[in-house]
């Protein structure tokens, strides 16, 4: 084992390869909580799910636990879970509505600002004043974009905006799909444990390559079409967005099908209300939004929109993931967003029929990565292919391996800039 | 004194012989078999978050009509379901069988409870499930079938590995 000041990432991360001690090896998990966990931008929650003031939800930045809360003004606050005075965990409910938290074990009260309100028998400090240097610590930076909360452990560094890059442009995409422009993340989370370094389910969201073997079977007794999104003739893109942002464009087959709604397996016939919504709030442009459909986008490095779902990677260890995951509601849609949930409800989770078998992957994947021989991945595929798009981005075919290797380029370059 | 309501033991074995079959079916991959024991109307629903949920509004681990519990069985029966490909060898118990409701609703379907623990083994290694199942009953051409089950798993709140077997 290593230690992280002596890895050299140069020699475990190649342009085609890379080694399998990045998987398994705790100095290098240890390296990535503080060079990216605990440094980049983090998606934490959504606006959604604090809708009121004072509500609050506790979220998570990798193994951190965050309590994001809205206070009475209703600004958002993200706080970490530990009493200023003993460490003890100041919030134990998911959720709920308060304006303060008390601690259980010598009562010091907190607002949901995280400023401290009070401690019972305070003559026993000396008449010395706590309130202005002991309230909760905040998660240093917060920024939002379109609802969806970020967090930085980091002083300093890019804002949100400069992260997000191109990948902006694909949250922007998805909530377009809402008459309102907003989406609603309000139908609570699975959250689904595996055994495997959070590295593996980061490279598969955005595979295409895994699709028609993993999920043979669902394809085959649902006679589902997506297998063929994800074939060798199609023509989706897979795209590198920067940053360590990648994704599955399935633009180019749906406009190559020109059918609104074709993406979610419907028509406007079948959801009239949302098409006429859709219409109205965008007029002629709403036909190009339909036929487009929603992102499969993977936001580095917790944040995968996948067209109907939003799952969120949680790391808890070098070797064991929590993948939460909910159903994308659209503001304005309520008959898309009731054939959304049980959508997803039939495919994600423990029990799904696509993510139990990406599950069943992930562990393998990191049983297999255990055994001595031949120690590299491979990230090959389509490098002879790969090309620019019209923005400037690189491309392959659905089925390439660019995103894969855009992330690890990425995170190259994140575990070396170590400060 | 108050007195204790009149069992009827005749009932309850019934329907635990009943709940007994489906356990076994369930445990040793009898996928033709269990999926038999469902009426044309059957729910099968594993709530998340707690057991009272609005499954129309909420996420829930597993909400399967009776085409969607079709679909799952063929799904499991295709060879290619990697989860349970090799399937998970399984056994549980049932305990604290309680008869809820011997006449519920226009079929007179009878509602039961019953405590579980499943013992699940498999590569990843072995899982202890546990919670309560309440089941809908309704005689179907003099047998029983189900046209609802409900489970309640206890740590159904919490982060939970891959549940792809018929729990």
């Amino acid at each position: 084992m290593s230690t992280a000041s002596t890895v050299r990432w140069d020699q475990l991360i190649e342009p085609d390869r890379v080694h399998g001690s990045l998987y398994t090896d705790p100095a290098v998990y240890e390296a990535e909580l503080e060079r990216i966990w605990y440094r980049t931008w983090v998606y934490v929650g959504h606006e959604s799910e604090v809708p009121e003031p004072n509500d609050y939800v506790l979220k998570s930045i990798g193994p951190q636990p965050v309590i994001m809360t809205r206070d009475r003004q209703g600004d958002i606050h993200l706080l970490l879970n530990r009493c200023s005075h003993r460490a003890n965990l100041v919030c134990d409910a998911p959720q709920g509505n308060s304006s303060a938290f008390r601690c259980p074990y010598h009562g010091w009260t907190f607002a949901n600002t995280g400023a401290l309100l009070g401690y019972p028998f305070s003559s026993g400090y000396g008449g010395r004043e706590l309130k202005s240097e002991l309230g909760l610590a905040a998660v240093p930076r917060m920024e939002r974009y379109r609802g969806f909360v970020f967090g930085s452990f980091a002083d300093d560094g890019p804002t949100l905006v400069e992260h997000l890059g191109a990948a902006a442009g694909e949250i922007d995409r998805l909530v377009r799909l809402s008459p309102e422009g907003r989406i609603q993340l309000t139908a609570g989370w699975l959250k689904h444990k595996v055994r495997a370094n959070w590295k593996m389910l980061l490279e598969n969201e955005t595979d295409g390559y895994h699709p028609q073997f993993v999920h043979a079977s669902i394809f085959a007794v649902a006679d589902s079409g997506i297998g063929e999104l994800y074939g060798e003739k199609s023509t989706a893109v897979s795209r590198d967005l920067g940053g360590g942002h990648t994704e599955n464009d399935l633009r180019p087959e749906f406009r190559r099908l020109g059918e609104p709604l074709r993406w979610f397996g419907t028509s406007p016939d079948r959801l009239p209300d949302y098409a006429a919504r859709m219409r109205a709030a965008y007029g002629d442009a709403a036909e190009q939004i339909l036929v487009d459909g929603s992102p499969h986008v993977m936001i580095f490095p917790n944040l995968f929109i996948a067209e109907i779902q939003i799952f969120v990677l949680q790391p808890t260890a070098v070797d064991e993931t929590v993948q939460h995951v909910t159903a994308i509601q659209f503001a304005g849609a309520p008959d898309l967003n009731r054939r959304m949930l049980q959508q997803t409800i039939g495919s994600v989770g423990p029990a799904g029929f696509l993510l139990a078998d990406d599950s069943e992957m992930y562990e393998r994947n990191q049983r297999g990565v255990q055994v001595r021989r031949p120690e590299w991945l491979v990230l090959k595929r389509g490098l002879h292919r790969e090309r620019l798009d019209d923005d400037g981005h690189l491309i392959g075919d659905a089925t390439d391996e660019v995103p894969m290797r855009a992330m690890w380029a990425h995170y190259r370059s994140l575990m070396e800039d170590g400060r | 004194m108050t007195a204790t309501p009149r069992l009827d033991t005749d009932l309850l074995r019934s329907v635990e012989h009943f709940l007994f079959l489906e356990a076994r079916l369930a445990d040793e991959g009898d996928y033709d078999g269990w999926e038999a024991l469902w009426t044309d109307d059957g729910v099968y629903w594993i709530p998340a978050n707690g057991d009272d949920i609005d499954p129309s509004t909420q996420m829930s681990i597993l909400f399967d009509n009776r085409s969607r519990i079709s679909l799952r069985v063929r799904q499991l029966k295709s060879d290619k379901r990697h989860a349970q490909n090799p399937r998970s060898r399984l056994r549980r118990l049932l305990a604290n069988v309680e008869l809820l409701d011997a006449g519920a609703g226009d079929d007179g379907d009878v509602v039961v409870g019953a405590n579980f623990l499943i013992h699940e083994s498999r590569d990843r290694g072995t899982t202890l499930w546990g919670g309560r199942t309440e089941y809908r009953l309704r005689r179907v051409d003099g047998a029983w079938r189900m046209a609802r089950k409900k489970v309640m798993l206890v740590d159904n709140d919490r982060a939970l590995p891959t549940l792809a077997f018929l729990v």
